[in-house]
């Protein structure tokens, strides 16, 4: 292959002697495909750990331990069906809710953490409420958008209490 | 004035070594590899930016997808104290082969009554088997699951002195309620901390 003829020419010895084998294998290939079956191992190996999103959700059978939510401090997104979801601030019924894609969601969280923080100085606290159209993926998605927003208050997960207020403002969006 | 003679050299080089070193460590990467063993119930997991990693010990992963729970329960030592505490409580006798081969399945989802045909299935077979059952009874008056979650939580205690952390690894299209179902299971034992399993996601 690439191997320049380096013998000295000539052939002018008529001898017939015995033909030495060149015992030199090309090994280009073979460590070519060594390399590139690392390549695949250490990539594999460490990009196919799959990562864990931790979940707490309320005891469900401890009934006595309440805590009171400010109304003006809570924000309540309900996971519709379509991919979409529905999101209030404060009490239900009071404010219409807003029905947006899973794309503009998180600029609304980013928007009410902010003007919460600039009126009050309090932190923003979340209610997920998935209803019975959401999927898991848009579960999973809305846990992961309160994350990258950076909402430190645990995030409560609501799943049993939907309000009739907030079933009749799903229905009029068509989400429900 | 004599020309300069360039000199001819041989322009292989010698690889032998290169190749040693390359094959020395793919086989280092090749062993460390964990094996993954096919899913037998397919399921699509949705990606998140979290950075947790899932770990390799003393965990539970509940497979959910198609309406179907699978189980699958890590480490084989704790796969055999489970399925000899399951035994138990089904009265269902497991032969020490059937809970050798037991120990390095992975996920499955059968009927404990259907359990014994399956450890002793092989290879295909029990990957059909597997596509054609309907996972592990979930419902109030046969709730399997919810035993199963129970011995290995035990066994995990007994053999390892931690508590055993359950994961959900949930099908990106399944619908909320299958998955609430599941939960509520969880909840009923008072695993209200648990994992949901994503994958990585990228150019964020």
């Amino acid at each position: 292959m690439a191997e320049l003829d380096t013998s000295s020419g000539g052939g002018k010895d008529k001898k017939v002697r015995s033909k030495k084998a060149n015992t030199k294998v090309d090994l280009t290939a073979m460590v070519d495909l060594a390399f590139l079956l690392i390549t695949f191992f250490m990539l594999t190996t460490s990009l196919s750990k799959p990562i864990a999103m931790d979940i707490a959700k309320p005891d469900q059978e401890d009934n006595d331990v309440k805590m009171e939510l400010r109304a003006s401090e809570t924000m309540t997104i309900l996971l519709g069906k379509n991919n979409k979801v529905a999101w209030y601030m404060g009490v239900a019924g009071e404010s219409a809710p807003n029905i947006e894609g899973f794309s503009d969601i998180r600029k609304s969280i980013l928007k009410n953490k902010n003007d919460l923080y600039k009126a009050k100085g309090r932190l923003l606290i979340i209610v997920v409420k998935p209803t019975d159209g959401a999927t898991y993926k848009n579960f999973v998605d809305i846990m992961d958008e309160i994350n990258i927003t950076g909402i430190k208050t645990a995030p409560a997960i609501d799943d049993v209490f939907i309000t009739d207020d907030e079933k009749a403002a799903m229905k009029a969006g068509g989400i429900l | 004035m004599a020309r300069a003679k360039v000199q001819r050299k041989s322009t292989s080089i010698d690889m032998t070594a290169m190749c040693d070193v390359s094959f020395l460590l793919l086989t280092f990467f090749i062993l460390t590899a964990t094996a993954r063993q096919p899913d037998p119930l397919e399921v699509k997991i949705p990606s998140s930016t979290y950075k947790i990693k899932v770990p390799d010990l003393d965990m539970g992963i509940l497979s959910i997808g198609k309406g179907k729970v699978f189980y699958e329960i890590v480490g084989s030592d704790i796969k055999k104290a489970t399925l000899i505490k399951m035994g138990e409580k089904y009265n269902i006798t497991f032969t020490p082969e059937e809970i050798k081969r037991f120990s390095v399945l992975g996920s499955f989802g059968v009927p404990i009554g259907n359990l014994k045909e399956f450890i002793m299935l092989t290879g295909e077979a029990r990957d059909k088997y597997s596509k054609a059952s309907p996972g592990i009874p979930a419902d109030s008056t046969n709730n399997q699951l919810a035993e199963w979650l129970m011995q290995s939580r035990h066994s995990v205690a007994e053999l390892h002195q931690t508590q055993m952390r359950v994961s959900v690894k949930g099908d990106s299209e399944e619908e909320y309620p299958a998955v609430k179902k599941i939960i509520d299971i969880l909840q009923k034992q008072k695993i209200n901390k648990f994992s949901l399993i994503t994958s990585a996601e990228g150019g964020q």
